[in-house]
């Protein structure tokens, strides 16, 4: 009986430790979405790259306004789906999706994110157009990887995995396109799914 | 076995207090509110076991204003936090020893 009560509190304990610490309900599905979101998009732009009649793509071109749409278009839903999903999940769980654990993972993700964004728009002032890719792939694995401290920790993995494929598109620059579809749509399906039948599948509702 | 029993902390002793313990002791702070949903108590109930272990200096209170809104924030004090832990490994031995 009362063996029984303590370890009911060292069970509760744990679980409380890790609710109050990390937000749990960071959905495996919104993972596989995203995947599939950038693996369209990549496609698209693929082939507004070689519909372009001309070998150099500007700023100013149609072809990068439609570019610029397409990548917009893949963050909006993929940001979208994650927090609609997420905040379904809490709601299973009966957390909520803004608590102080969400607000830490998010700053921790936003600071080397928000770097990275500042860093690509410097880039494109002086016309580093070659290196985009690879920085988008490294600053969000680092994004990524900063994160993981604060939720479930397959995310730590996704993050060494982006920034590894964005040294290598460094090293290749000619198939920065590749490494882009790899590493936001691929490696998103990858881990969302190993998300989804680790946390989301067998979990009671 | 009565030198287990000894570690066994009597203000620990209620699902509540040891909720409170175990998330300052991953937290390095946290507020009323944010507690009050972690645990999903009221707040008389959750106020009244603060004010235990306050009272035991388990954990300290930070009162603060954010805007015109006032905040209070609790903090697990050193003395806390290693009752704390002799408390889980006083547990730990308990259901070891059985």
């Amino acid at each position: 009986m009362t063996k029984e009560k303590y370890l009911n509190d060292l069970k509760d304990i744990k679980q409380l430790m890790n609710r109050s610490s990390q937000f749990l309900s960071l959905s495996g599905l919104s993972g596989i979405l995203a995947g599939i979101y950038a693996i369209i998009g990549a496609v698209i732009v693929y082939y507004l790259i070689h519909a372009h009649p001309y070998p150099v793509i500007t700023l100013e071109s149609r072809t990068f306004t439609f570019i610029l749409l397409t990548t917009s278009g893949v963050l909006l839903a993929s940001v979208l789906t994650a927090v609609l999903l997420s905040k379904a999940k809490a709601k299973r769980h009966g957390d909520q999706i803004w608590g102080e654990s969400s607000k830490r993972m998010l700053i921790n993700f936003l600071i080397p994110l928000a770097t990275g964004g500042l860093f690509i728009l410097l880039l494109l002032k002086h016309q580093y157009y070659g290196l985009i890719a690879p920085v988008m792939l490294i600053f969000y694995g680092m994004a990524c990887v900063n994160a993981s401290k604060y939720t479930l920790r397959d995310l730590r993995y996704l993050g060494i995995t982006e920034i590894i494929l964005g040294l290598l598109a460094t090293e290749f620059p000619g198939n920065s396109l590749y490494f882009w579809a790899v590493g936001f749509g691929f490696s998103h399906i990858l881990y969302g799914t190993i998300m989804y039948f680790k946390y989301d599948r067998n979990q009671p509702a | 076995m009565k030198n287990i029993l000894e570690n066994i902390n009597k203000a620990f002793d209620h699902r509540v207090r040891l909720a409170i313990m175990s998330v300052l002791s991953v937290n390095e702070s946290i507020d009323f509110n944010s507690l009050k949903e972690l645990l999903g108590v009221t707040d008389g109930n959750l106020a009244s076991h603060i004010k235990a272990l306050e009272k035991e200096n388990y954990i300290s209170v930070e009162k603060q204003f954010i805007g015109k809104k006032p905040n209070t924030r609790y903090k697990s004090t050193p003395s806390g936090k290693k009752a704390f832990r002799e408390h889980i490994e006083a547990l730990e031995q308990l259901l070891q020893n059985e």
